[in-house]
């Protein structure tokens, strides 16, 4: 689950919260009460969303970039996130780290994320002092000062993130290798925050050329959520963005994926204690079954939501396929865990993964997890399962409504991914009109072994002084 | 697997609840105590359709005694069934009305929470099976012996992680032999020796009404408020508070431990005890803290640390409040060769930190930064059940919230100062670092980065 990365440590708690569980089970859900969501556009192609919640006097804001590493190509991978990094040094009006001090001042919480399909930035705040992140916001959009004695500091804390939460850590190795081995030409296939050889390289030409290209109104998504009145934040927008000029922004090649002829297995060897499991099926995105794509078979505007659907039969909770009969029945597996990455720009994978217990090799659990896929095929979920499942729907769109920054969070990754916010309020009751045939349909044609890669992770001692480092390959 | 804790998050769930202040709108906390003497707090949010449940027991893995590891599996226990239900329809009884439970515990605390709807059919049965669970449930053996073979491989899992051997290490040396010093997730020899009826006794004699609190948040008249506590109270024994626990001993002098690992990065933490709840220079030194390491970017270590020098990605500093002294606590990581550079320049800071104390200018920013960004911490429900959990759990006073802002904006820069030359003892500091040792680069700001 680290597709999205969060610029400081301090508030990824926060951050991956609601991120991961976009990610995983990317339930984007809707308020039926109100009427939702108000929609603008200015001028200069700057798209700004505004919702309403009364509870708090508070107000989030994020700006949300069409920009992340599936845009990027070979050899510049982490480019968007380093660029996240350096939003933070100053413009020509503010000087480096001044941003932090002005809004800590007006007691605000603020921080940035970096996904495959978006760059973002936040700030959670008292809903008086919005006009003090809006002046900031439209400040760095096109202001920023990219110096190069910050660059070279900067891009050493970027290793130095990239060490904690990659080179030293299997799974995570594993998981990135697994991505890079999935995907032939996608650009999926590389990690957020890049291959170290490409941060090394990295230049500040780069990164005033990416943010030249990129960081531009035409490009951007302002997500207002909170106690405001959205008439009077129209008016605060257009104060602070309406003058900056649209920018000429670039093609984006489709580079979609290659069709797999043939499973994948990969093996990873690395320090470690624990072996575990990570495999992915090809599979459609919801924005396939929105945008057609050139060449690409048709998807029907229901398959993702039956993807969905599946996942959540088998690791919707506790009493779940997967959590019933591998953890407990079976105890094949210490944990497991089934995901549909369905909510990207560009189409993803059905995700599997798991940790064996003990005497279980890992494929063995492969084979447990692939007989729960072919059950799925051959018999129908019961009435009992999906009902279960529905019931799940149905409360956590509530108790999602519990967060104004999920909600913002939604909003935003829905309208940077191209998919569109009006999902939000589509997706309960797609969900909830997915049938058990419809489940077996995708099963039996998405989840095919010829389009499967599988990667395992195989512990090896973990030396002592003068062995060599784990993770990075260099 | 959403059940589980992650301790980063729980390190961070302490800190936004130390940072609580109140100046607009605080939560109305009402507080009883019921006949068999479960203390009851209670905050009615009307406007989302779901109310919020949380007993916490005094039952934390301070409580484990030779048995390291016992709070933890009871915890984990609680989702296995009961007299009438197994795990399997345990599960299903909550998920198909779309409740949440869990079950948690960390150093002083266990906890076992409900989020539910208010539809009458899904919220009846979801409080239902919530009691049932704390009345009857079961610990069958077969789902304990599996519960010890996940833990093991728990366990295997934290000796690949250079984060969780560093914390492992510190708490255990930083607190010798008093109950924080224990694993929380036990050890080999423990969790092999343990017994399902080591759990049953834990549960027996710790989840008892006057051993506990309840929370209640969300759309729940009063009235109605008081008879579910009622019941929920009802499903416990009276039972005995737990023995207070003692209280923890200064360090004597510095100690470094480093423990080698083939990582490409160093963990390092670095600490001494620090403060328990209610102590008089809490709030001093919280403030303080905002501005050492405690608030981001704008802090000192952030800024020597990491934007001067590039040295970690991460770097804080927190007291972490708890019932006897928790940890005062500095952590950060670097790649193995700067090491010596990163633990000279953090302490540094701390040091100067010490020594100069704290600018005016710097006080009022971090006041400011407290106060005016209390509102963003009381703003879901799930803030509010972790505010009244921690300040019944702890005996704070019911007005803690309203009196915290006034308290942090009446604390003057001489008072910080003299508070954090008293109390905190850079010559005695504890230092973990976890990682390979390697020669050591010059500390030169501008260096130039050698080969690995």
């Amino acid at each position: 689950m680290n597709r999205i990365i969060s610029r400081s440590l301090l508030l990824l708690a926060v951050l991956f919260l609601p991120l991961v569980s976009l990610a995983k089970e990317a339930p984007p859900k809707a308020p039926k009460t109100t009427p939702s969501v108000q929609e603008y556009t200015l001028d200069n192609g700057l798209k700004l969303l505004v919702k309403q919640d009364k509870r708090a006097p508070i107000a989030v804001v994020q700006i949300w970039y069409r920009v992340g590493t599936s845009y990027e190509h070979e050899g510049i991978t982490g480019l968007s996130h380093a660029l996240e990094h350096m939003m933070f040094k100053g413009t020509k009006t503010h000087k480096s780290g001044q941003f932090e001090v002005i809004l800590s001042e007006n007691g605000a919480r603020n921080n940035a994320f970096t996904s495959q399909d978006y760059t973002a930035y936040y700030e959670v705040l008292a809903n008086d002092r919005i006009e003090v992140a809006l002046a900031l916001e439209a400040d760095r959009m096109r202001n920023l000062i990219l110096d190069p004695k910050e660059f070279k500091k900067e891009i050493e804390v970027v290793k130095e993130e990239r060490r904690m939460r990659t080179d030293d850590n299997p799974v995570s190795s594993t998981r990135e290798q697994f991505n890079a081995v999935a995907f032939m030409n996608s650009p999926y296939r590389a990690p957020v925050i890049g291959w170290m050889v490409d941060l090394e390289t990295m230049k500040l030409d780069d990164l005033q050329d990416w943010y030249k290209k990129w960081y531009a109104p035409n490009n951007a998504t302002l997500v207002i959520v909170g106690d405001v009145e959205p008439e009077k934040i129209k008016i605060l927008v257009d104060k602070y963005f309406a003058q900056i000029p649209k920018g000429e922004l670039p093609e984006v090649k489709l580079r979609t994926e290659v069709k797999q002829f043939g499973a994948r297995y990969l093996k990873v060897k690395l320090p470690a204690k624990v072996a575990s499991l990570r495999m992915g099926f090809k599979t459609p995105g919801m924005i396939d079954a929105i945008k057609a794509v050139k060449g690409q078979p048709k998807v029907e505007q229901w398959e993702p939501y039956a993807l969905e659907v599946l996942a959540t039969i088998l690791d919707g909770g506790s009493s779940a396929r997967l959590a019933k009969n591998l953890v407990r029945g079976q105890e094949i597996a210490v944990g497991v865990g089934a995901g549909y990455y369905g909510f990207g720009r560009l189409s993803d994978l059905f995700v599997l993964s798991g940790t064996p217990a003990k005497g279980t090799t890992v494929m063995q659990l492969k084979d447990a997890l692939l007989k729960e896929i072919q059950k799925l095929k051959d018999t129908l979920v019961t009435a009992d399962e999906l009902k279960r499942v529905k019931a799940q729907v149905i409360a956590s769109e509530v108790y999602e409504r519990d967060s104004i920054e999920h909600i913002a969070t939604l909003l935003g990754s829905l309208e940077a991914t191209g998919i569109g916010y009006q999902l939000m309020d589509a997706y309960v009751p797609q969900v909830l009109a997915v049938t058990p045939e419809q489940i077996q349909t995708v099963a039996k044609k998405y989840l095919i072994n010829d389009h499967l890669t599988v990667a395992e992770l195989i512990p090896q001692a973990l030396k002592k002084a003068s062995d060599k480092p784990a993770g990075d390959a260099k | 697997m959403k059940i589980i804790k992650h301790p980063i998050r729980t390190i961070f769930l302490i800190i936004a609840l130390t940072a609580s202040t109140l100046s607009l709108a605080a939560p109305k906390i009402q507080n009883w105590t019921t006949e068999n003497g479960l203390s009851v707090y209670y905050v009615h949010v009307p406007e989302l359709p779901m109310i919020n449940l949380r007993l916490t027991f005094d039952a934390g893995s301070a409580r484990d005694g030779k048995n390291f590891g016992v709070a933890g599996l009871t915890a984990a226990m609680l989702d296995s069934g009961t007299k009438d239900l197994n795990a399997d329809q345990l599960a299903e009884a909550f998920e198909s009305v779309g409740a949440e439970f869990s079950s948690s515990s960390a150093r002083d605390m266990a906890s076992i929470s409900l989020r539910t709807l208010t539809l009458p059919d899904e919220q009846k049965k979801a409080i239902d099976t919530w009691m049932d669970v704390i009345k009857n449930s079961a610990f069958p053996d077969k789902d304990f012996q599996r519960l010890i073979k996940q833990s093991l491989v728990g366990l295997e899992a934290e000796k690949q992680s250079p984060a969780a051997i560093a914390s492992k290490a510190f708490y255990q040396h930083l607190y010798g032999d008093h109950p924080y010093a224990f694993p929380q997730n036990g050890n080999e020899s423990t969790i092999k020796a343990m017994k399902v009826d080591d759990v049953k006794a834990y549960y027996a004699r710790y989840f008892v009404a006057k051993n506990g609190q309840l929370a209640i948040v969300g759309a729940i008249k009063r009235t109605e408020a008081e008879t579910l506590a009622k019941q929920i109270a009802r499903t416990l024994k009276a039972g005995e508070k737990a023995q207070a626990i003692p209280a923890v001993k200064p360090l004597q002098t510095s100690e470094t431990l480093h423990i080698d690992f083939p990582s490409s990065q160093s963990h390092i933490m670095i600490g001494q005890p620090g403060t328990k709840r209610g102590d008089n220079d809490y709030f001093a030194l919280y403030l303080g803290n905002h501005g050492l390491g405690g608030s981001g970017f704008t802090s000192r270590l952030m800024k020597e640390v990491r934007v001067k020098r590039g040295l970690s990605y991460s770097v804080y500093s927190y007291f972490v409040s708890m019932r006897e002294a928790g940890p005062f606590l500095l952590g950060l990581q670097t790649k193995n060769s700067q090491v010596e550079e990163a633990i000279k320049v953090a302490t540094d800071v701390v040091k100067t930190f010490q020594k100069e104390g704290v600018s005016e200018a710097q006080l009022q920013a971090s006041k400011i930064n407290i106060t005016g960004g209390f509102p963003l911490r009381t703003a879901s429900n799930n803030d509010i059940i972790g505010y009244i959990a921690m300040i019944g759990f702890y005996g704070l006073p019911l007005d803690y919230l309203d009196t915290f802002t006034g308290t942090i904006d009446k604390i003057s820069r001489e008072e910080v100062m003299e508070a954090y030359k008293r109390r905190l003892h850079p010559d005695k500091f504890l230092t973990v670092i976890v990682g390979k040792k390697v020669k050591q680069v010059a500390h030169k700001d501008d260096k130039k980065e050698p080969t690995q």
